[in-house]
């Protein structure tokens, strides 16, 4: 693998190139479903290739091959040499990078249990018998179970010298029960909605998460919901749960924080941030409590988001976002780092496979866990809504403002929890909600949730991302907007 | 990874069969021919019929993208890739499953297909699973535009150039992309089915920016001559002007006109709901509600992948020819699509809207065409005594499967329309509108065009004028 980079680079430079990087990247990935007792899908899917970045005339050119030979991977580097020379017929500046070591160096993500291994039969009776448990409930209409599982290999090489291998294990799974009666439809799923929980991890997740046992309750609740009391809708107390909480961290903090996005480079399709440049230190983001990081390191847990290396080159590193409630970081890259008074890239650069370009992405993500138990908040609660398990999310191009509805709801009165409330909802503006942040649990109840499927870039880009969060309120939240009817 | 064997075949199919296309035979900018991507799809039946498949299936899909993307009115990424993969869906005693590479050597296919062997064998036996269809007929359909396929990274560049000129003439900011690219599909399986598929597509997308306003403006089409970027710059520029000094309005029920990228955005999301395994599984909003008067009479939707405006192949995931389907007529529900497992559990006949096998969704109509009006916007400009001009919608999510409520932002030129004139930009909406509600309170429909958004794919939409169209909340721009 390294003779055809060294090979790839070369060529970039002979062609005019002043600066190479190019990944070869060998992807594997299985997927399990089922649906009502029966398999749906049942695939695996391998591929590897090359994409190469250059720098020449002082712009970008990135181009990718399946042609894993000498000639190919020749062709491939001339034409993205011959790309950048044709970004630069547009061009306002010449690229500027910030300074990085050179690195050789080979990392694998940490793993128990090889989930391609594990014999599929074990695999498919396991997602079966939690279909099969859901399908006991009287009142379900619909049932589906997965399990999902990637080995990435990447083989990074640049003009500075670097030369990095990294291979990570990922794995994923999740159940959900859907009950149609009347005019509605109710659905409940675990460990979390959207294909489950997704971590850095082997087998060891699959069978961590006892999907199981959980089977018969998240069955039952989404009947459950049909009989329960609407949301209603006020402004007041809102407790999230953590996965929750870690798709609100995402989309009002994650996106924001993105240098690309703040600089206009997601203009046309992601969006542009309210996180200007003049915000920086200086924006009260949150309450004094809420504490927030960019982490990309192991120690940080085994999250979608951590690495070794981003597909720059660059260590993996945590960056202060929000320092007791003050906005203090972005997500940079060599390029856009000295923009915001950086010497070095916080290493953030991320590309979903060898066929697409790296661009600025959310690593791990997470909210700092607090001092509160849960049961101590709800204890603490008068009046209010815990919300958990996500079914919709939406925010503006500028990520200000947002909406989210979750699968269940429940009244919290006099410090207790009482009924069950369906389609629960909330709403607001990013940094009036994270001001409004008065507790946050401790780390005994703090997850590090897997994001699988962030999307961003032109072409589109799959990224999974992590976000650490344990459930936390917010006090005169705007709740219930989503199902109002005037 | 070269094509060369690497171990003895323990059952080895002739070699002229295994002739796989050469790469020197493969340059860039030229897709395989359709004899090339035969020879592999026969190799592999062979391959698979060697180790013991009863039935097998193979996909070859080949793409050769680029994509010149720019922002503060200079390219900033600008990228080229091709990819092929070779996807094998093998069938062994009642079980099927399915394996996907990107090599096309004998070892990558022949890996592929013990994989997809492995798969299947781990499973319960399938009682619903249909053999594989055999030769099946198709309609022509050309969609294949030279000078698409022709296009370099310089014509690119220089067209991303002007629309650039025009936003620093006037003090504006353009952000965008201009893509071009070919692609093909060929799906072959052991009772001789055999289709291919080939196309362009090119799309250039604007945005101007004039702080603290935007406007946006995007087109999509087989061939690069059907648009013209300059032209788009200049009307994303000019309403990117008239959206500056945006004022707030309170949130309510408004009388709305939505440009063809805002409908086809927000009715996007009722594609599934058409798929008979969807109504099978009770997530449709659809159940309980076919034959009846769901929408209003003026709404008639049809999916025709004949449609001039319309891209993608004549047949579905198995092979099947596409056929067109009268989905919506006069406001009713009439029919829905299917694939030859739903139609053979509800007695139908199979439509030509499978997704590849296996998979837990079945089918979906993919090229959905709204029946169109006559009114021109400037038409339902005129006629609005109050009301807004909606450029685009944006971030839609379903709030509420059954009544299909879906929530989202308008984005990039908001209006205030008075006395059939339109007047000032309106700061960003939130709302939380029923789809189905939508679609009985239209007024007026323009004539149907191909419009692309963000949120849904390509269709044949109308703009419309829609009235209590629900917007919930207000955002700071």
């Amino acid at each position: 693998m390294w003779d055809l980079s060294a090979h790839a680079l070369d060529t970039a430079r002979l062609r005019g190139a002043k600066y190479a990087d190019m990944r070869v990247m060998h992807l594997r990935q299985r997927d399990l479903t089922t649906k009502n007792g029966q398999v749906g899908t049942l695939a695996q899917s391998e591929s590897i290739g090359l994409g190469i970045r250059v720098l020449a005339s002082g712009a970008w050119g990135f181009a990718s091959t399946d042609r894993m030979t000498r000639e190919g991977v020749s062709a491939c580097a001339a034409q993205a040499v011959a790309i950048a020379k044709a970004s630069a017929i547009a061009k306002r500046k010449d690229v500027v990078m910030a300074p990085e070591e050179a690195y050789i160096d080979s990392w694998q993500s940490p793993f128990r249990k090889d989930p391609f291994e594990i014999p599929l039969e074990t695999q498919l009776a396991l997602l079966l018998a939690a279909d099969a448990e859901m399908r006991r409930v009287k009142g379900v209409t619909l049932t589906e179970t997965d399990l999902q599982f990637r080995k990435i290999d990447s083989w990074f090489a640049s003009s500075i010298g670097s030369r990095i291998h990294q291979r990570k294990m990922i794995s994923g799974c999740g159940i959900a029960a859907t009950a149609f009666q009347g005019e509605e439809i109710q659905k409940r799923s675990y460990p979390n909605s959207f294909g489950g929980q997704h971590a850095l991890q082997g087998y060891e997740l699959v069978e961590s998460l006892e999907l199981l046992k959980h089977a018969p309750r998240v069955a039952e609740e989404a009947v459950a919901l049909h009989s329960a009391a609407q949301c209603p809708q006020k402004t007041g107390t809102l407790i999230l749960g953590g996965s929750q909480l870690g798709l609100q961290i995402h989309e009002s903090v994650g996106h924001p924080i993105e240098l690309d996005r703040v600089l206009g480079e997601e203009a046309n399709f992601a969006g542009t941030s309210f996180l200007t440049l003049d915000k920086l230190n200086k924006l009260r983001y949150g309450s004094d409590i809420v504490n927030v990081v960019a982490d990309a390191r192991l120690e940080h847990g085994p999250g979608l988001g951590s690495f070794a290396y981003d597909d720059e080159g660059v260590p993996a590193q945590c960056t202060d976002i929000i320092k007791a409630g003050e906005f203090r970081g972005y997500l940079s890259n060599r390029e856009t780092a000295h923009l915001v008074g950086l010497k070095r890239s916080s290493g953030t650069m991320r590309t979903e496979s060898w066929n697409r370009l790296p661009i600025i992405r959310m690593t791990n993500i997470s909210l700092l866990p607090g001092t509160w138990r849960s049961e101590d908040l709800i204890a603490d609660t008068d009046d209010g809504i815990l919300m958990e398990t996500n079914r919709s999310w939406s925010i503006d191009d500028r990520r200000y403002q947002f909406q989210f509805s979750t699968e269940i709801g429940w009244e919290i009165k006099d410090g207790k929890k009482a009924r069950m409330l369906k389609n629960p909802s909330y709403s607001g503006i990013t940094t009036e909600f994270w001001n409004s942040c008065d507790a946050i649990c401790g780390a005994d109840e703090w997850v590090l949730w897997g994001t699988p499927n962030c999307g961003k870039g032109q072409p589109m880009q799959t990224m999974g991302t992590g976000h650490g969060a344990s459930p936390s309120r917010f006090r005169n939240i705007n709740i219930g907007a989503a199902f109002s009817k005037s | 990874m070269s094509a060369a064997r690497k171990r003895v075949l323990p059952r080895k199919p002739p070699a002229r069969m295994l002739a796989l296309p050469k790469e020197a035979r493969h340059t860039r900018a030229e897709l395989f021919h359709e004899r090339e991507l035969r020879r592999i799809i026969d190799g592999a039946l062979l391959l698979a019929k060697s180790t013991g498949a009863d039935e097998t299936e193979v996909h070859v899909d080949e793409v050769d993208d680029s994509l010149t993307r720019f922002a503060n009115n200079a390219i900033h990424q600008n990228v080229a890739e091709h990819g092929l993969t070779v996807s094998v869906r093998t069938v062994v005693d009642g079980r099927t499953a399915r394996a996907t590479t990107n090599r096309i050597d004998e070892d990558s296919l022949r890996g592929a297909i013990d994989a997809s062997l492995s798969l299947a064998h781990s499973q319960p036996k399938d009682p619903h699973l249909l053999p594989v269809p055999g030769k099946q007929r198709y309609r022509k359909v050309d969609r294949f535009a030279r000078p698409t396929a022709a296009l370099t990274p310089d014509d690119r560049a220089r067209a991303v150039r002007r629309a650039c000129d025009i936003a620093i003439k006037r003090g504006q900011v353009a952000a965008g992309i201009f893509a071009s690219g070919q692609s093909q599909t060929a799906i072959g399986n052991s009772r001789g089915l055999f289709a291919a598929y080939r196309e362009t597509h090119a799309e250039f997308s604007v945005t101007m920016q004039e702080q603290p306003a935007a406007s946006w403006a995007k087109a999509n089409s087989a061939n690069v001559r059907d648009f013209d970027p300059q032209k788009l710059a200049e009307r994303a520029s000019e309403k990117a002007h008239r959206a500056t000094n945006a004022q707030e309005l309170p949130p309510g029920r408004y009388t709305v006109i939505l440009e063809p990228s805002a409908v086809l955005d927000i009715v996007g999301f009722l594609f599934y709901d058409f798929a008979a395994t969807a109504l099978a599984d009770k997530r449709s909003c659809l159940n309980d509600r076919i034959g009846k008067q769901v929408f209003g009479k003026n709404i008639t939707v049809v999916d025709d992948a004949y449609h001039p405006l319309q891209l993608g192949a004549p047949f579905d995931g198995e092979g099947m020819p596409r056929e067109r389907v009268l989905l919506v007529d006069g406001g009713v529900p009439k029919n829905l699509v299917y694939s030859r497992a739903s139609a053979k559990a509800a007695k139908k006949k199979p439509t030509g809207h499978g997704f590849a096998l296996p998979n837990e969704y079945g089918e979906a109509p993919m090229n959905l065409v709204f029946g169109g009006g006559k009114a021109s916007l400037e038409e339902m400009i005129a006629s609005t005594e109050r009301g807004l001009l909606v450029t685009r919608l944006w971030y839609i999510r379903e709030v509420d499967p059954y009544e299909k409520v879906m929530t989202g932002m308008t984005r990039d030129g908001l209006f205030l329309v008075e006395k059939g004139k339109v007047g000032a930009a309106v700061r960003n909406f939130r709302f939380n509108q029923s789809v189905l509600e939508m679609l009985r309170n239209v007024e007026l429909l323009g004539p149907a065009v191909r419009a692309t958004g963000e949120e849904a794919f390509e269709m044949v939409v109308p703009a419309m004028k829609v009235r209590d169209f629900h917007f919930s909340e207000v955002t700071k721009f």
